[in-house]
């Protein structure tokens, strides 16, 4: 047993826990899989005096899919705070309607580590180098938050502040995060390359493409993690894309528009050139990866 | 899991040590603990089923690995009192087979030496128990090499080289392949698991 003492609530539902988060303040952390906090105990990187497990709140576990319709929800897959990530990568809609996300969750660390970690709480953790940031900011997601002065939307793109940083203050509770479903002839990919299967990746890249019926790109999406103290959107380079044939020039003009102002951090895991260098080949890699996939949907469809 | 409601002392304004009541291994067990005690250090000290071991203590190495409803799960990174009262099923390497019958993962294991010092080993055992249950339960597509390493990399090991274990990990595949086809039988790979979480 290695993490400081602390205090333990475990609210029954979602009331008390968003009343618990307004007593407690910035005196508390909430505990959701654990597998970010739990290691940061561990090392008594973090000694809070409280932990408030929101494990409890049972109707925070549902993964929804919102076909259109009028609903604020309508036309996205909404995963509730305490859903873990191995139930949405099992879960047989995602990859379908939620390609990019479907992608990127089996390349998070390992099934023991899925199997209690959240979709919710990597977001609200907030590692630049850990993969649903990136899927979250490629694809607008909105993060549902709720606290004792009501429920509001944060837009992924104003999510990130900084290293382990969100727009969240200290007694809000996410209690889900909403992607948008895909459009027809949508194809997603994420790549990224690590010194182990598992470990945190050195850079990553979330890529999504759709195509129109001349095969011609009317949508893209591209988004970095690990090359910056935040995940980083491609916004540029997702801009040339548009209304330009899905060549390997286009990807490779991609390549060098996304990659041209990086400035990776150097560590011990990877040099900064080799960081910005990865991460251009992983957008070409990503890109014609996410192009096979639009256009095995067409033949389907 | 976490569907029974909680014991009624654990209401705001919150606790530093609780009665924690778990199931480990079929049976309804509990002990005294602060909060801050993990799952790992409950079993070990206070239930005494010393096969799950501690390496790192943070999440990294995977010694600890045990099964909670099926699926394998760091017990360093589960605090006990989280599973208080829930109808969550624990089960650790000492619920799967006894030296004299040894679970067929157990089996293959000794049979393909996939151990030198041992530590590793119930972490292991747990987390390839649940990676073949669940590609049984998904159909059993097939598996190569990398399938198999894959399925390993959760778990280190500071003395193997690690190939017996894919060695052993193989035998085990081979196994339910070979039962299946001949006699179309239940496995009893995870028979545990499955009597345990319904
Ligand atoms: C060995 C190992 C390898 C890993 N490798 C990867 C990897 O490759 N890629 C990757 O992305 N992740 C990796 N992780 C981290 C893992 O994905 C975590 O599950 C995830 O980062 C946090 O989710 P959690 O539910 O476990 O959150 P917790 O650990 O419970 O919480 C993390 C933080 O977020 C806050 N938080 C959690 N939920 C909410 C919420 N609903 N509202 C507000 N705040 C909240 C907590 O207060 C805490 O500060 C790894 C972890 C380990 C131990
Ligand atoms: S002791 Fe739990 S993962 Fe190392
Ligand atoms: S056998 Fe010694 S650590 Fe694996």
């Amino acid at each position: 047993m290695k993490p400081a003492p602390f205090t333990y609530h475990r609210p029954a539902d979602l009331d008390s826990l968003v009343a618990t988060m307004a007593d407690l303040g910035d005196e508390a952390k909430l505990l959701a899989g654990g597998q970010s906090l739990v290691p940061l105990l561990a090392l008594r990187l973090a000694s809070p005096t409280h932990l408030v497990d929101m494990s409890r709140v049972l109707d925070l576990r549902a993964v929804d899919v919102h076909e259109a319709g009028e609903s604020a929800d309508a036309g996205y897959l909404v995963v509730g705070a305490n859903a873990t990530q191995r139930d949405v990568e099992l879960d047989l809609r995602i990859a379908a309607r939620v390609p990019l996300l479907a992608d990127a969750l089996p390349l998070i660390a390992h099934p023991q580590i899925r199997n209690r970690g959240t979709v919710c709480g990597s977001i609200a953790h907030a590692d630049p180098a850990a993969e649903l940031p990136a899927v979250a900011l490629a694809l607008d997601a909105r993060i549902v938050v709720r606290s004792a002065r009501g429920t509001r939307r944060i837009d992924a793109s104003d999510f990130f502040l900084s290293y382990l940083e969100t727009a969240l203050e200290p007694d809000d509770v996410v209690v889900a995060v909403e992607f948008p479903l895909a459009a027809p002839h949508t194809g997603a990919a994420f790549h990224e390359i690590s010194r182990r299967h598992g470990d945190f990746a050195m850079a990553g890249v979330a890529a999504s493409l759709t195509l129109d019926h001349d095969g011609r790109i009317v949508d893209a999406r591209l988004a970095l993690s690990g090359v910056a103290s935040i995940p980083l959107r491609a916004a540029a380079a997702e801009a040339g894309l548009v209304g330009a044939a899905p060549t390997d020039e286009a990807f490779l003009a991609a390549s060098s528009e996304a990659t041209a102002l990086l400035d990776p951090p150097d560590d011990i895991h990877a040099t900064a050139a080799y960081r910005k260098h990865i991460a251009g080949v992983l957008v070409r890699r990503a890109l014609r990866a996410a192009h096979e996939r639009a256009l095995a949907g067409f033949e389907q469809s | 899991m976490n569907s029974a409601p909680g014991t009624p002392h654990e209401e705001a304004p919150g606790v530093r040590s609780q009665d924690v009541r778990i199931r480990v291994n079929g049976e309804d067990r509990e002990a005294y603990v602060e909060v801050r005690t993990t799952l790992a250090d409950v079993l070990r000290d206070e239930f005494r089923l010393t096969g799950t071991h501690l390496g790192c203590e943070h999440g990294v190495c995977g010694a600890c690995t045990v099964l909670i409803d099926g699926r394998a799960v760091r017990s360093c990174l589960v605090f006990a009192v989280q599973l208080d009262g829930t109808d969550a099923s624990v089960v650790t390497v000492e619920g799967l087979g006894t030296p004299e019958a040894m679970h067929p993962v157990q089996q293959a294991f000794y049979e393909a030496m996939s151990f030198q010092c041992g530590y590793c080993t119930p972490g292991f055992v747990c987390s390839t128990v649940a990676f073949l249950d669940e590609w049984r339960a998904s159909g059993r597509p097939a598996l190569d090499e990398r399938d198999l390493r894959v399925a390993l990399s959760g778990n280190l090991c500071r003395c193997t080289g690690y190939q017996s274990i894919v060695d052993g990990l193989a035998l085990a595949v081979e196994r339910i392949i070979g039962d299946e086809t001949t006699t179309d039988a239940a496995i009893t790979t995870a028979t545990i698991i499955t009597t345990t979480t319904e």
